[in-house]
């Protein structure tokens, strides 16, 4: 229920991290948008970027290149990364599925589609399963009410899920090679 | 089906690109606007259509441009408000995935009349696809000279950049969104002193709703008189609504403001009536945050007139029997709905996106949930519903920002209205442990009178 939990402080066996060359550039692109002394604007796209860059969470090391990056102190990110709901300060599971639960989709049927990937995966709303494979998450409202209910897995939507829908895509995830991201083209 | 000034071209081929949007007459406005018109031409005809901002306050336009201070030597901004969340509510979604083009061209005469040579469009994180969508756009408006510099001769310069949050609802609000586009938490701003003098960076900054942009191209293709002659009194021209919930035919349709609710939800033209043959129990208009409608007060107000879908209409007779046309989430129960339960989801919803600043909604969005936990799992004594009464009446009006406001009049507009749910929850406890319980036996609802 909180906005997010404790950023993951824990430093051993916490792989450093260090931007890919592609992704600096991306960066860079990005910063060029806001004015020079305003750099910091681009701190929201930027912790996306380093998300994806880092399995789908935000580790202390990661979160502090970015403020090296944008040479800003190193709260200033960790207070942006504990007040947004898609930054996730844990390690998460390689196909992160985010359940919309609010009003619009529970009208349609959103409940049962929870508790099917519940039963399914055998995990609760922010468990990852045992193999890593696969993290459930409930989120609030993802403007999809006219096709409820729904399901985010990164950038892609799911729209009109029925449990055999559900249970196809679950199949098909298990397969891909390629963790899900939010940035994904 | 009314005038489509928005959607007329959504279904063509291959529209979300540049080429076939031109050939449907795309940019017309920025031709006329950059080559014929004068910024304060411009400014003068979003005045007249009479437009109100669609994001779900409804402010006129054309009056938030003119607040633009004008200092020398600082730059302005214009931001669109890309970060739809209020529950119920998918239209700029929608607008933006199928036709990117239509709010890149809203934008630049929009500009021009505030004289911003910068503008962002600050788009929520869940949306990051169609940033993508929004990025493409930009990359060919640029390259058939649109945007960038000089733009068809006229010596106006503009550059429109995608900005991606990261899933905060209270970043639609426009002041906490300006916080986020600086890279801080999204905490509101105590106004004065307003964007439209202290916005992004200190800057001057017209913060404007995805579709209240789009709704521009119309205005200055047409002419703002020719646009304010849709509609009803003060409520103008077209409106895109969002329709779900428990409905036949859940989408985005634009109406022409003042089609009665009744042939809004029933017509097969729209929504096709209440889904699975089952009577109508109740209906939010206009997002979460406004209060709901019982059916007995959905097609006719308490003094007996027809509602209609405008600002006007929707609101009459206060929250005491009316409610919001808000941002144009319209979302229908049918009797199998338990509204404890969707109230309860509501309060959830606050509780999880309150922002924390103000201590009456931080508590305040928490307790309810509480409270309303109780009622739907059984634990709940009548005496609560007083409790939850005053909590939310503590709430309203006591905050910086209006989401304290947001979270308190769904509660407040649940008790009034059905308020034997309420009791019915407290004296019925094992039987509303089963959250399907209103599926398996709707309750029979004495219909009140709300006349005199």
């Amino acid at each position: 229920m909180e906005h997010a939990t404790k950023p993951h402080t824990a430093t051993e066996g916490v792989a450093p991290f260090t931007f890919s060359e592609e992704a600096h550039a991306e960066c860079r692109i990005i910063i060029s948008r806001y004015p020079a002394d305003h750099s910091k604007s681009a701190l929201i796209p930027i912790l996306h970027i380093a998300q994806a860059e880092n399995n789908g969470w935000l580790s202390v090391p990661a979160m502090d290149a970015v403020a090296k990056l944008l040479k800003i102190q190193y709260i200033e990110v960790y207070e942006v990364a504990t007040f947004y709901s898609m930054f996730n300060l844990h390690p998460m599971g390689k196909h992160v599925l985010e359940v919309c639960h609010t009003v619009p989709c529970m009208l349609r049927g959103a409940d049962d589609v929870v508790a099917h990937i519940e039963k399914r995966l055998n995990i609760k709303p922010g468990g990852t399963t045992a193999d890593g494979l696969f993290s459930l998450k409930t989120v609030e409202c993802l403007g999809s009410c006219g096709t409820a209910p729904m399901l985010q897995c990164g950038a892609k939507y799911h729209e009109h899920l029925t449990t055999e829908k559900v249970d196809e895509l679950i199949e098909k995830l298990r397969i891909e090679p390629k963790r899900n991201n939010y940035t994904d083209r | 089906m009314g005038r489509q000034l928005l959607l007329e071209h959504i279904d063509k081929p291959g529209i979300r690109g540049l080429e076939a949007y031109r050939a449907h007459g795309g940019y017309r406005s920025v031709e006329k606007a950059l080559k014929t018109m004068t910024p304060e031409e411009v400014l003068e005809e979003v005045k007249k259509s009479g437009l109100r901002g669609r994001g779900g306050a409804g402010f006129p336009a054309g009056l938030k441009w003119s607040f633009l201070a004008k200092p020398e030597g600082v730059p302005r901004h214009l931001v669109v408000n890309a970060d739809e969340s209020e529950p119920g509510t998918f239209k700029d979604r929608y607008l933006m995935e199928h036709l990117p083009h239509l709010l890149i061209e809203g934008i630049i005469p929009s500009c021009f009349a505030m004289g911003a040579n910068t503008a962002y469009i600050y788009i929520r994180g869940e949306y990051f696809y169609v940033s993508r969508i929004l990025e493409q756009a930009i990359a060919e408006a640029y390259a058939a000279g649109w945007l960038g510099k000089n733009i068809l001769g006229s010596g106006f310069d503009l550059d429109v950049h995608v900005h991606v949050g990261a899933g905060a609802y209270i970043c639609g609000e426009e002041t906490a969104l300006l916080e986020s586009l600086e890279g801080k938490r999204g905490n509101p701003r105590i106004k004065p002193p307003f964007p439209a003098v202290k916005g992004v960076w200190g800057r001057p900054t017209v913060v404007n709703n995805v579709e209240t942009i789009a709704a521009v191209v119309p205005i200055i293709n047409d002419g703002g008189d020719e646009y304010a002659k849709i509609g009803i009194g003060k409520s103008t021209g077209t409106k895109l609504i969002s329709a779900g919930g428990h409905i036949n035919k859940p989408g985005v349709y634009e109406i022409e403001l003042g089609v009665p609710v009744e042939e809004f939800l029933n017509s097969d033209e729209y929504c096709g009536g209440v889904s699975g043959g089952r009577p109508l129990k109740a209906c939010i208009p206009g997002g979460s945050s406004v209060p709901i409608l019982p059916a007995e007060l959905l097609f006719r107000t308490a003094k007996f007139e027809t509602r209609l879908m405008t600002y006007e209409s929707l609101s009459d007779g206060g929250f005491q029997t009316g409610s919001m046309l808000g941002s144009g989430g319209f979302y229908v129960f049918n009797d199998t709905a338990c509204i404890v339960r969707s109230t309860w989801n509501h309060s959830r919803f606050y509780h999880h996106e309150s922002c924390g600043q103000c201590s009456p909604c931080r508590e305040g969005t928490g307790w309810m949930e509480k409270i309303l936990y109780r009622f739907e799992h059984g634990l709940a004594r009548t005496d609560d519903i007083d409790l939850l009464w005053d909590v939310q009446r503590r709430i309203e009006g006591n905050t910086i920002c209006p989401f304290g406001d947001a979270a308190a009049w769904p509660v407040a507009a649940a008790i009034r209205h059905f308020r034997d749910e309420f009791e019915d929850h407290a004296r019925h406890p094992t039987k509303v442990k089963d959250p399907k319980h209103f599926e398996k036996e709707p309750m029979k609802r004495v219909e009140r009178s709300y006349a005199g």
